[in-house]
């Protein structure tokens, strides 16, 4: 028996859950403080918006809404490895991402709240809106990068998945598009270890959900998802070897949903308390708040007036959403088509004149 | 000027557009240095290179997805699904993406993409080569069904899918792909969307039809001439949206109609016509509208798929049954 192939899958951690760097190699970011505190000052944000998103569902001011309590590094760290002109294909809870691609708080609170214009984003025009299906926003990705690859343009396009969707054809087909066409293209599995109430080893047996990038042929690493500095370092290396002709990498970020699924699920129907407490120890706010603290880079006020300035910006949001003018009932309409189709302009009017003689 | 087949004339506007439009690339399962199975795409990867003319893996919603994604970044990409029969894998991304990112975006994203799929039976296929399940697509808000079914009319229509800023689905009846030849100028004019074309004026019956039952169709009209029966014929080439005026207004020159489709008949494109005539051409008929359609079965294999499908007979049957209304 002669072995033809062989694999092996790294884990990467820079910051211990107590907020201490560990490993022999020392991560740029780690010394960086200006950058550290900005990114950090968005995870607070984001945890602050997020938390105010469910008070709105919770009093009837928002519909369903996708929480994304604990993935904050995970998220603010592909927004802050990512260049504008790269394109973004998310699901539906990478807000840190998104915020730092410039889509507006109160634009994910339209979208909630059951309005297109919230897709109508203010972050780069190219990025994917949210994509509800699973999985499917991975083939987009590949769509988006094999463009740039033939346009010879240095852009990559970034996409998430969760670890329930590493379970869809989809994500596999997408992996194998990047593979064969070598793509400039970067595949983040996070892996918060519940895809609603199915918890990740019912999803697959296999030891990690990195590996299966490897099947497809992409290098694949694991990285800590609480730890933003391993997250950053790991997605920056990707990009840059995507942006220079190296093709797609797959990872693995795992860290743990704190929230329910959605606004519309209970968690606690299916998942322990304890596991949950247990999860929160391993946060990364938390963690990088006690790293900056460690290295006399933040005090007590300074995370006061914080939380405070969030507040105010996260209230001013909620108060353009709660003001953003109605959708006409014409919208529905008028974005079907470039032209309206005929039949349509007549659906059009009826609903129109029903709208003004109602 | 050299006469094409329909397939000849799906390559020829394929080609224009590559050479004409740099944000053009066709993508699929052997479309490349093979030209496809049908040939559609016969010597087009030599010409353009592999980079405007791309062979995939075989994986069909891998083909839509990429479809999609290079959609939205500004390329104008025409997908192959080798057949009808597997163009399934791709539904969840015609539906749930191509159909919806200019709607979901208000404007800012859009998805101008044509997928191409030879369809309908007729041709000694294999099981899931010869359905003819165009019903599915024109249910979908937000994209475009195409069916040609003449060489002039796939190159035309062919050109007008890709330049159009929305998805179309543009089926070839590939019963009658190398059928006739016809002359076609490769002069790069479009034919329109959306609309019909009266392919025979007449007086006493408005025939409508599409994709390869224009063949029967037509041979029906004219035998119905030879019975003194002067019936009109309307390709309805989109059959979403469906040009329903010009229907309309034929029906109310003849007063009767019938509906020839090879696809099944329960809740297909002639079920649509039918009603909307049943809502707004009521008062124009002399006659109940009546419906020349696949069975509502499974599509046989090939040994009974003739008995399955439309014939000049059933057209006539039809016909009859409807001029004998006073």
């Amino acid at each position: 028996m002669t072995r033809v192939a062989s694999f092996s899958v790294d884990y990467v951690q820079h910051l211990s859950p107590s907020g201490e760097l560990v490993g022999a190699h020392k991560t740029d970011l780690a010394t960086d403080f200006d950058k550290i505190k900005s990114l950090y000052k968005l995870m607070v944000m984001t945890r602050i918006f997020d938390a105010k998103a469910i008070s709105l569902q919770r009093t009837g001011k928002l519909g369903t809404y996708a929480s994304c309590l604990g993935h904050e590094a995970i998220h603010v760290a592909i927004g802050a490895a990512m260049k504008h002109e790269d394109v973004f294909a998310p699901m539906y809870r990478e807000y840190g991402a998104q915020f730092y691609r410039g889509v507006k708080m109160s634009e994910v609170l339209l979208y909630w709240g059951g309005d297109e214009q919230g897709s109508n984003f203010s972050g780069p025009a190219h990025d994917f809106p949210w994509c509800v299906p699973i999985a499917t926003q991975n083939m987009h990705a590949a769509g988006a990068a094999l463009a740039f690859k033939l346009r010879k343009e240095p852009r990559c396009a970034v996409t998430v998945i969760g670890d329930g969707g590493s379970s869809k054809g989809d994500f596999l087909e997408s992996i194998n598009a990047a593979s064969a066409f070598k793509l400039p293209m970067v595949l983040v599995i996070v892996n918060n270890g519940w895809a609603i109430s199915v918890p990740r080893k019912k999803q697959s047996s296999g030891q990690t959900l990195a590996q299966k990038g490897i099947a497809g042929g992409l290098p694949s690493i694991q990285v800590d998802g609480n730890d933003l500095f391993a997250v950053h370092e790991v997605m920056s290396k990707a990009l840059e070897r995507a942006r220079n002709g190296g093709g797609a990498t797959v990872i693995e970020a795992i860290t743990y949903r704190l929230s329910d699924h959605t606004t519309a699920d209970d968690a606690s129907r299916y998942r322990p308390k304890e596991e949950v407490e247990n999860a929160r120890k391993f946060e990364p706010i938390l963690r990088l708040r006690q790293y900056l603290m460690n290295q006399n880079q933040w005090s007590v006020q300074q995370e006061n007036t914080l939380i405070e300035e969030c507040k105010g910006k996260v209230e001013e949001a909620v108060q353009e959403y709660l003001n953003a003018p109605k959708p006409k009932v014409t919208d529905m309409f008028d974005y079907m088509y470039a032209d309206l189709p005929h039949d349509l302009q007549e659906q059009r009017k009826y609903a129109q004149e029903l709208e003004n003689n109602g | 000027m050299a006469k094409i087949t329909l397939v000849e004339a799906v390559t020829m506007a394929l080609a224009h557009e590559l050479e004409h439009d740099k944000s053009v690339v066709v993508l699929g399962e052997d479309v490349g240095i093979n030209g496809g199975v049908f040939r559609a795409t016969s010597g087009l990867a030599e010409r353009f290179g592999e980079d405007r003319v791309i062979d995939t893996p075989l994986a069909e919603a891998m083909i839509a997805g990429l479809t999609v994604g290079m959609a939205t970044q500004g390329m104008k990409p025409v997908a192959e699904a080798q057949f009808m029969g597997f163009i399934f894998p791709m539904v969840e991304q015609i539906v749930c993406h191509a159909a919806r990112f200019r709607n979901r975006t208000r404007g800012r994203l859009s998805c101008p993409l044509v997928i191409r799929a030879p369809f309908g039976g007729g041709i000694h296929a294999p099981e899931h080569h010869s359905e003819s399940v165009e019903a599915i697509f024109a249910h979908i808000p937000g994209i475009r069904v195409v069916i040609p079914s003449s060489p002039s009319r796939a190159y035309g229509l062919l050109l007008a899918a890709i330049r159009d800023p929305d998805p179309v689905i543009f089926l070839e009846p590939k019963r009658i792909y190398r059928l006739n030849k016809e002359e076609v100028i490769d002069d790069g004019e479009e034919l329109p969307l959306d609309m019909c074309f009266e392919l025979k004026e007449g007086s006493d019956i408005t025939l409508v039809t599409w994709g390869s039952m224009v063949k029967e169709t037509m041979e029906a009209a004219t035998m119905l001439e030879q019975q003194g029966i002067s019936a009109e014929v309307i390709d309805v080439a989109t059959v979403s949206p469906i040009d329903m005026e010009t229907i309309h207004e034929s029906v109310k020159k003849t007063g009767r109609c019938v509906i020839i489709q090879e696809a099944a008949r329960h809740c297909s494109v002639g079920s649509e016509i039918a009603a909307c005539l049943a809502e707004n051409g009521l008062y124009s008929l002399m006659a109940p509208v009546k419906r020349v359609a696949g069975y509502d079965v499974i599509m046989p294999l090939f040994k009974t798929e003739k008995k399955y499908m439309p014939s000049v007979q059933r057209i006539l049957k039809a016909v009859n049954e409807v001029m004998e209304v006073s």
